[in-house]
Formats: C-alpha cells, structure tokens, sequence
C-alpha cells in the first residue's frame, strides 16, 4: 500500500484537521492552510534524513558518506559546482538513482529499497517534464489520480493548485502553448497537488530568462511557505541559495563542506571552497607576524600588513588565509584600521553599486564590491582600500577556518 | 552607366529560367518513370482488350469481374492479407518492446542484441529464405503456414524496431521520471506517458509491417507450404502461363490494397486523435 494523503483532504478537511485530533499515521492534510501549521502539529522525526550514505557508479564515487537531517517544512538547498553530487542526492530520495550504502529515511521510514512510485515524493525537473500530449488539467490530475483521489475532489484540487500557482483557468491549454515559466509553474503544481511528503526541485529555474527566474524564486518560496511543505532545493547558482533558503548545503566533489543558515554560510565559510563559490571572495595569503590576544599582525604575501581579529590567540609565523568579502572593503579607507593601496586594473558600472578589481602588487587582485557615492573610479587610478579587522575570515594553512 | 549591369542581369534572369527549365524536365521524367508502370497497370486492367497490352480497344471491367470468380485469386488475396495482419501485429510487440528495451535499460550483451535484431534485414531475402528452408529440413519439420507467418515476421521485426527506437530516443526519460515520482507504476507510466508519445511510430511501424508481408516474393515462395499460394506467389504462377490482363486488374487490386491501407490508417488516426483530444475536453467540463 502507498502511504499516501488521505483522500479527500482540500479545504473544508483541512479545517476539520485542526480542530479534530489527529489519526496516527496520517499525513498532515494541511497542505493549502495558511502558514505551515503542519510544521507545528509534527516536529518529531526530520522529514527526510541521510545516514552515512554512498552512491557510486562502478568505480567513481559520486557521493561519499553524506548524512543531513531535514527538519519538517524546512527549505534545505544543496548548493555546488556541477559534479559535486548534488544532483544525484536528490535522485536518491526520489528513487531514481540507487544507494551503495547507508540509509534514507523518509518522515522514519526507510525507503532505500521502496520503489520509486511508492515513495510519495513532489519532483520538478529542470526541463519542466509536462507530458506533452496531455492537457494541463490531466498533468496536474496525473498524481492525484495514481494517490487514489475520488474524481470529484481531483477536479477541486487541481484548481486550487492551478489558483497557487496564479494561472487558473489554464486546464484545457497543452504544454506547449504555455511559456517556459507557465510550464514551471505547472509543474510545480503537479508536484504538490497530490501531498506529498518531500517536494523535490532539480535545478528549476536554470531553463529560465533571467527576469522570469527572479519572479519564480520568490513564488516557489512563498508556495513552499504557504504549504508548509519540505522542499529540497538543487542549484548552483548562490544568489538563489541564498535568497531562497533556511539552510544552505554546501556540496564538493561528493561531500559535505558546509551546512547552515545562508548567513552563516556567507558570513563564517567553514573552507576555503565555500569563501571561493560562494560570492567569491578575497583570499589573501600571508603569514601570522605579530600576536597580541584576539588581534593579530598578518604579512600578505604581496608585502602588506594588515590587522586581523581572530576568534582564538594565533602563533607568530604560521601560515593564515585572510578571506574578506568584496563589499566589505571599502574605497574610503581613512577612518579604517587596515589600509592598502593599488592601482583600479578594471571596473564594472553596475547602477547603483561598482566593481573593482584591484591590483595591490605581487601579481594580487583584490575585488571590491561598493556602492557608489561620488564618482566612478576608473581603470588605471590609484587609489586606497580598507577593511574592518572584524571583518574578516581566517582560514588555515589546510584551508579550515579558525574557530 | 546602367546598360552593362541591367544586360548581365538579363542574362542571368535567362540562365535562371533555362536551369527552372531544365530541373521541370529531370522532375517530370523521373516522375513519368516512377509512375508510368503502375499508371499503366491500372490503365489496362481497365482495358477490353484480350491481350494484356497496349492498344485500348475499349472500357470494359471485365477482367475485375473474371478475377473476383478467380477462387485461387481469392484464396491467395485472403491468405496474403490475414498473414500481412497477425505479421504486422505481432511484429509491432515484439519491434516495440525491444526498442523499449535496448533505449532505455542497460544489460549485457546489448550492443549484441540490437545487432542481431535488425541483420535480418541486413542479410539478402533469398539467402534468408533458404536459411530458414534449410533449418526447417534440418530439423525434419513440414512447411506449414506457422512457418511462413514466423517468417514474415523475422523480416518485419528489424524495420520496427529501428523505426520504434528511433522515435523512443527523442522521448527524453523525464517523462518517464516524472510519471513514476507522481505514483504510477512502471506499467501505467508505460502505457500512459511513453506509448502515446510513441504512437507515431507504432502506427508506422505497423503499416511497414504489413507491407512488407503483404509484397514478399521471394522469401515466400521458399517458405510456403504445398498448395499455398500468396497474392505475389499467385501473380508469379499466373505470369507463368500468360501475360493476361487478369494480372493487370489484380496488380491494381494490390496497388490499392499497399498504398491504400497506410493512407486509411494516417486518417484513422488523425481522426482518432482529434476524437480523443474532443473526449478529453469534455470529461473536463463535466
């Protein structure tokens, strides 16, 4: 038997849930109320959990021993360069790629060895994946109808989830004479009409136009929002991790590098490859010169010094990668503990903000992200740049950060 | 300063009608050679004439009327279409689900497989024919009409599956993906999302099918059993005796039969799809 949504469950079910006491076993029907009450009703066991898990094909290994808890009506986003994994875990939950080892865990149960169709689980693709020869309304009814949902609520829930995703009155129209982001839309909805249990988002908005990827980042959060549902998220674009999620994943070349909330991972980049993908920022390498308690003297190899708050006393002469991010130097460096001077070797008019690239000798760029109040720097021009010794990351000389 | 340019232009405005000139010619000819034959196959079956040749002594529908009291005609007519039916049936399974299967799963020996199954049509007919002739003799069988069904479809099973797998690789595996992650089985995300979507080709590969069957000479004539004759085989045996304008009338017969049952089955199906696509809209509305 599919573990599936109770049938019958839309708006008027959805009210008798809150009041009456909940039957062990089934799902949260509170998919279309407001707020994410599902999320309060059942905290007990994370909605999808990873132990130790591996996947490999022959002899590569694409994943090497992963685990993450998933809290219930969370928004988690594994975030990586392609090839990291990423991608793959995702197929794992959804059964369509096979583990080599460890567990998966869906709402505590195990689903390693549960075929994919009974896993209970949303997915959207990248290339929307709408059947091309089926009509709106039998795409998005597709689910329902294989969950066991009486006809008559099919054709209610469909449009209800046709009116979340704000294109009602669509249900006679084929997949091809919709937009790409209608299509997404579409496919959003088919994915959590039926209920399920974990909503899936492969790279979704990367098939997009730019301006269409920025308005359906924020509808796909608010839905998620709305529904209460656990979305897992798949991207390698950081603007959208950033912007989208309560956790951020960090994938590399199989495994974990970092998890948590989207400032945390901006602000305190556990490795080197997190500084670096996420908003690229400046690593300076140099040597510990002078220690004094929580501030230290650091030498840039470029011959600068600079002063550093370390969050623990450091030993003079080690080796230390001072990562500053580009909007935390600024070009007014007089009131600034830290000074260095170099020379503009290019700068991007961006609006309302600026970039520079900065050469500071040594063969060194240092980027800087300001807004621009004044004038525009342009190339060739010296000028002086500062940071807050705050303001910045120490990593080690294995690329770790100091803690 | 205008005179040069304009008559180069004229020139080459003549040069452009003589190659238009030109390529209406070849078109025509070739046209006039593809179809002169069987032009004058139905012409003359319509011929009163007792020779079966040209010239037209009149209209009669005589040899029509002769052929439909032709039992050995109409034997070898049933017998050829009833073995052109259960071929492109059969051959259709089994074409499809292996398509099915070399596309989309991977086992050892499938580069083997998809090989093997389309040298049938790789390999000449007569030698093919004998092959199976030899085999059967080998083992001591009789020639039956099993054997020559089986034998049509070793020779239409290759055309479907190239026909079938070409069309499965351009259904991108989401499809199939996103039917399964929705709650179908393999089974229904078969029957719902990938066959339609292979429609085309099935149909195709189903009229091929038939074809092939329904035209087999040479193979057939190895493998038929004693005193089966099928519509090609019929044709060769009465050839045999004269060139009566019998054969004319009956060449017709076949002509409509091959290019008229492909034609009926395209309609059916765009009528088809249009009927269901009406239903569907229906359903919704209710």
């Amino acid at each position: 038997m599919t573990p599936g949504p109770s049938s019958g469950t839309g708006f008027q079910k959805v009210l008798d849930n809150m009041t009456a006491p909940k039957l062990p076993g089934q799902q949260s029907g509170a998919l279309f109320s407001s707020a994410g009450s599902s999320a309060v009703l059942e905290k007990s066991s994370p909605a999808v959990e990873f132990r130790n898990i591996e996947i490999a094909y022959g002899k590569f290994v694409a994943v090497r021993d992963f685990s993450l808890s998933i809290q219930k009506g969370s928004f988690v986003t594994l975030l990586g360069p392609s090839g990291c994994g990423k991608t793959t875990i995702l197929r794992s939950i959804a059964g369509l790629v096979d583990i080599s080892g460890g567990q998966i865990m869906i709402d505590g149960r195990r689903v390693d060895d549960v075929p994919i169709y009974k896993r209970n689980i949303g997915l959207v693709f990248q290339s929307y994946a709408l059947f091309p020869h089926k009509s709106v309304f039998d795409n998005v009814a597709f689910g329902l109808k294989y969950h066991n949902v009486p006809k008559s609520d099919i054709e209610r829930k469909v449009g209800k989830a046709l009116e979340m995703v704000r294109l009602p009155g669509s249900e006679k129209k084929l997949p091809s004479q919709l937009s790409g982001g209608q299509q997404q839309r579409i496919a959003l909805a088919r994915a959590i009409v039926f209920e399920p249990q974990v909503l899936l988002l492969d790279e979704p908005l990367s098939a997009l136009d730019a301006n269409m990827r920025e308005e359906m980042r924020v509808e796909i959060k608010k839905i998620q929002k709305e529904t209460g549902i656990t979305a897992i998220f798949v991207t390698h674009d950081q603007e959208e991790a950033l912007s989208m999620s309560d956790r951020i994943v960090v994938m590399n070349a199989g495994a974990m590098e970092q998890i948590g909330a989207p400032e945390e991972v901006y602000e305190m980049p556990a490795t080197a490859f997190v500084a670096d993908f996420l908003g690229k920022a400046n690593m300076l390498a140099g040597t510990v010169s002078k220690s004094d308690g929580p501030t230290a003297t650091v030498t840039l190899a470029a011959g600068q010094t600079v002063k550093v708050v370390s969050p623990k006393p450091l030993s003079p002469g080690a080796p230390v990668t001072v990562v500053v991010r580009p909007e935390k130097l600024s070009l007014e460096s007089g009131a600034m503990a830290n000074r260095l001077t170099g020379r503009v070797a290019s700068t991007s008019y961006l609006g309302g903000s600026a970039t520079y690239e900065i050469d500071i000798g040594g063969k060194r760029t240092v980027r800087v992200n300001t807004q621009i109040n004044g004038r525009v720097v342009r190339e060739g021009g010296a000028i002086n740049i500062g940071f807050d010794p705050a303001g910045c990351v120490l990593l080690d000389e294995k690329g770790i950060r100091i803690s | 300063m205008m005179k040069p340019r304009q008559m180069k232009a004229g020139r080459r405005n003549k040069e452009g009608r003589w190659a238009w000139r030109l390529t209406g010619f070849v078109t025509l000819c070739v046209y006039v050679f593809m179809f002169a034959p069987i032009m004058a196959t139905v012409i003359l079956s319509f011929n009163a004439s007792m020779f079966g040749g040209f010239p037209i002594t009149g209209f009669s529908l005589q040899w029509y009327g002769k052929l439909m009291a032709n039992e050995a005609v109409l034997a070898a007519f049933r017998t050829s279409l009833w073995i052109a039916l259960v071929t492109a049936i059969a051959a259709t399974a089994i074409g499809v689900v292996t398509a099915f299967a070399i596309v989309r799963f991977e086992f050892p020996g499938k580069q083997t497989l998809s090989t093997l199954v389309i040298l049938p049509a790789l390999v000449p007919e007569t030698i093919l024919g004998v092959g199976l002739l030899v085999l059967i003799k080998a083992v001591d069988q009789p020639r039956t009409l099993l054997l020559l069904v089986l034998g049509h479809i070793l020779l239409a099973v290759p055309y479907v599956v190239l026909i079938a797998q070409a069309r499965m690789v351009g259904i991108r595996r989401v499809y199939e993906e996103a039917a399964l992650s929705l709650g179908a089985s393999r089974f229904s995300s078969f029957r719902e999302i990938t066959l339609p979507l292979l429609v085309p080709a099935v149909v195709a590969g189903a009229m091929l099918a038939f074809t092939i069957s329904f035209d087999n000479t040479s193979a057939s004539l190895f493998w038929r059993p004693a005193g089966v004759e099928t519509m090609p085989t019929q044709i060769l045996s009465m050839l045999k005796i004269s060139i009566s304008p019998e054969i004319n009338a009956l060449g017709t017969v076949m002509i409509l039969v091959t290019v008229g049952i492909p034609l009926l089955g395209g309609l059916i199906m765009q009528s088809l799809t249009k009927l269901s696509r009406r239903g569907e809209t229906r359903e919704e509305v209710q």
